[in-house]
């Protein structure tokens, strides 16, 4: 990761293997099969996952992240830029993750937050610094590394969360219904911001949301998963 | 770009896997390390009690197996007394401390004085037993603070009246010092179980259906809140039977109840005593494992009649009183463990003071100053055995826990017996074996083997309390720091100990608290040559000398209450300029 330069764009030239790919994915709980799916993200893009509670879409952000739950049966491939991922741990893939609540570090201020998610690679103390503030500075955040992130705002701290994980030079992100707990203005805001942001870098999106809203506001296909018949 | 960051990975690829199947190995055998620290040294004790109790004792020049120990045992004068007492202490102490945290807990929940009774229950916890006991006998004497407030104004009484309050021939005394520890100890494990079961809303439901609170709460909450504190009112039970320090200051002497009239053969010169004492080991652990199994009967009765009743549909909407009385009752509680301690600090700063007067005469420094040499030692014993033992005690704990997330363990009912069990078997039981064991093996005396026979009861509330906070943290900031690129382990150092380190401080406060209130491991695996605060402080029970009593229990309550004042005082310090790490996580 030390050779590439963590801000530039990335090409969206249409490499066969780029973006997120999952192949032949089945997730089964005691037995049942609770979904089937085979997809491709490509770089840029947003592919939104919806379905009703159950239908296995935590499961599937849960795969693709390497922390399934044993309790479930998996079978499938991740593949990240035509690299299979499948079998890494979690820290080693570069899948980020945003969540709705923002689960900023409360122990660490808003640029602590930030260094842990810069890559160890970048070892010069004040590149580092610099870094931190460019990207606060990318998200209306300048002069906040010192700030307390119990003292932010809602929106900041969502933005914060944002500028977190971008930090840590992700291949793709993962959004689990990351506008649902904002409130309707902000929302909108925040998530034209969080789409803008993966586009200009070139980032696959896969987005497991509960509204439609957010779903067409991501431009991308639409995958509804089902509930299971004896779910119901 | 995608393939540069191929290559990296690549390069990283055999570091990340050997951290993955290194560090594991060792974690992997925390359980178990843990297991064998806390059943190995009971088993090998209960061991170490059984064989003597039949006659073998190498050491003792016992060879062959005879009966010849209990023979002793039972023509022992005045057994039946002391089994007796030791009984009736343990099924009145329990019954009536779980009757008294139900009705404070049924008549509070929802109320103002829930908030009050927990914030009250930290401070009445990190009193050792010994120190309360001893608060309470300067409070209850014939010459103590009840006494001297009423005298002679209202009494009449110029010199203490010649009645038996203290060591009374039917143990009332001691039952009342066991409860005022044990219902703050209940107490606390109610709490912990209503989190679990959304007690809030099923008060609520039944206040709506025109129940009263207090009856509401005993016929909606308790019954689902008592299998979860099963263990730990077994553990009060068995404690209560089997207590030394607690009855050495407030139970009659003679008979004395059954676990001290053992502690005295062990101590005695005469070294014949101690087959008859491990045949009363093994007699106190079968009047233990009786009790436990006829309390589970009652149970069963309890149950069926108390299913009956909530069905009835009664509905006693008129439980003022009752609420009146939970008040009053914890009041008590707390105040005669608090004045008691207040007593403590004024007889060790007494100069003269005389009888009936409230407050001495004068004041003075003297007590403490002529302790001052002979305190040291001891302080600095209880300091050193209590913090190795609790930082054993955290190591294992956090390493077991750890264990489980990074595994995906699930922690089974067996497992919390297993935790409970040296809780539950009495101490007299199986230290006395145990000391024959390191004897054995050429290890008592020393202070590794008092710290380990700290840590067989530090290590069940350390991990005790540690293992909620750890297991109800939010997982996702863990996701999110592996997402970002943390490893396992450096998750755990930079976000989910920082995250927790209020409940782990707390825990390890606990456990030194528990450290220092042990008496018996000290006295019988030290073998007399450690001396703690509280091994000092009962030790001087029967001299009677007020000043230096109050000095020495003092100290025994100012070494825990130190310990949480630094728990507190040290997360507040470090994250003072984080608001969101003042409430625990």
């Amino acid at each position: 990761m030390t050779t590439r330069p963590a801000t530039a764009p990335r090409d969206i030239a249409p490499d066969p293997g780029a973006g997120l790919a999952v192949e032949n994915l089945r997730i089964a709980l005691h037995g049942r099969e609770l979904l089937r799916l085979t997809t491709r993200v490509t770089p840029g893009t947003v592919v939104t996952v919806m379905g009703p509670s159950g239908s296995g879409k935590s499961t599937l952000l849960a795969f693709v992240m390497g922390l399934t739950d044993p309790a479930f049966s998996v079978q499938g491939r991740v593949l990240l830029d035509g690299r299979n991922i499948t079998g890494l741990p979690p820290q080693a893939r570069r899948v980020g993750i945003l969540f709705q609540d923002d689960l900023l570090f409360p122990h660490l201020s808003v640029g602590g937050n930030l260094a842990f998610a810069l890559p160890r690679a970048i070892a010069d103390r004040r590149e580092r610094r610099t870094r931190i503030e460019e990207a606060l500075s990318l998200a209306d955040l300048a002069g906040f590394a010192d700030r307390d992130p119990a003292t932010l705002s809602g929106g900041q701290r969502a933005r914060v969360a944002l500028v977190r994980v971008l930090l840590s030079e992700p291949l793709a992100l993962l959004l689990d219904e990351p506008f649902s707990k904002l409130d309707a203005g902000l929302r909108r805001q925040f998530r034209e911001f969080v789409f803008a942001r993966a586009r200009d870098q070139g980032l696959p999106v896969l987005m497991v949301t509960h509204d439609r809203e957010d779903a067409e506001a991501a431009g991308g296909p639409i995958i509804t998963l089902g509930a299971p018949a004896d779910w119901e | 770009m995608a393939p540069a960051s191929e290559e990296a990975y690549s390069a990283r690829r055999p570091l990340s896997l050997r951290l993955a199947l290194r560090h594991p190995r060792i974690l992997r055998h925390v359980p178990a390390i843990t297991l064998l620290v806390m059943l190995g040294p009971t088993a090998a004790g209960v061991v170490g009690t059984l064989l003597p109790a039949f006659g073998y004792l190498p050491a003792l020049g016992g060879y062959a197996v005879s009966l010849e120990p209990w023979r002793a045992l039972f023509a022992t004068p005045g057994l039946g007394s002391s089994v007796r007492l030791s009984v009736s202490a343990g099924f009145v102490t329990t019954f009536l401390s779980l009757a008294l945290v139900a009705l404070i807990v049924a008549a509070s929940q929802g109320t103002r004085m829930f908030a009050l009774v927990q914030r009250a229950l930290s401070p009445l916890l990190s009193v050792p037993h010994a120190a309360a006991a001893f608060g309470l006998a300067f409070l209850i004497a014939p010459s103590g603070w009840i006494a001297r407030a009423l005298s002679p104004w209202a009494t009449g009484w110029e010199t203490p009246p010649d009645v038996v309050i203290l060591n009374d021939p039917a143990g009332l005394a001691m039952m009342a010092g066991l409860i005022v520890k044990e219902v703050p100890f209940l107490l606390l494990m109610t709490m912990a179980a209503l989190g679990q079961i959304d007690a809030r809303r099923s008060r609520q439901v039944a206040l709506s259906l025109g129940y009263g609170p207090v009856v509401g709460w005993l016929k909606g909450v308790f019954p689902r809140v008592y299998p979860q504190i099963r263990l730990p009112v077994y553990a009060v039970l068995a404690y209560s039977m089997s207590v030394v320090d607690v009855a050495i200051i407030l139970a009659p002497t003679t008979p004395p109840p059954l676990a001290v009239l053992l502690v005295r053969w062990l101590n005695d010169p005469d070294l014949a005593l101690r087959f008859q004492a491990s045949a009363g080991a093994v007699l106190q652990l079968l009047l233990v494992a009786g009790a436990i199994g006829i309390w589970r009967l009652g149970e069963i009765v309890v149950a069926r009649l108390g299913r009956r009743w909530i069905e009835g549909g009664s509905r006693g909407r008129r439980d003022r009183a009752a609420r009146g009385l939970a008040g009053l009752l914890a009041g008590a509680c707390f105040l005669s463990v608090a004045l008691g301690l207040v007593g403590l600090v004024v007889w060790s700063f007494a100069g003269l003071w005389s009888y009936p007067d409230t407050l001495p005469d004068n004041w003075t420094l003297r007590t403490w100053m002529r302790q001052a040499d002979s305190l040291l030692a001891p302080v600095i014993t209880t300091v050193t055995v209590g913090v190795a033992a609790t930082g054993i005690a955290l190591l294992l704990g956090l390493g077991c826990l750890e264990n489980e997330v990074r595994f995906g363990q699930r922690p089974t009912t067996k497992s919390l017996w297993l935790l409970y069990l040296p809780l539950i078997t009495p101490q007299i039981g199986f230290l006395f074996g145990l000391q024959t064991f390191l004897t054995a093996i050429d290890v008592d005396r020393s202070w590794g083997a008092v710290v380990l026979a700290h840590l067989v009861f530090v290590l069940p509330y350390v991990f005790l309390a540690l293992a909620d906070p750890y297991r109800t943290w939010d997982r996702r900031y863990a996701i999110t720091a592996q997402c970002l690129g943390a490893g396992p382990d450096r998750v755990f150092w930079t976000v989910r100990l920082p995250m927790l380190l209020i409940p782990v401080l707390t825990a390890a406060a606990i456990g030194f608290a528990v450290s220092v209130g042990q008496y018996l491991p000290t006295l019988l695996i030290g073998a007399g040559r450690f001396a703690t605060v509280t091994t000092e402080a009962v030790a001087l029970a029967s001299g009677g000398d007020r000043r230096v009593i109050g000095v020495y229990a003092l100290l025994q309550m100012a070494l825990p209450f130190l310990g949480f004042a630094l728990a507190v005082g040290l997360p507040a310090l470090l994250f003072r300029r984080r608001k969101g790490m003042t409430h625990a996580p």
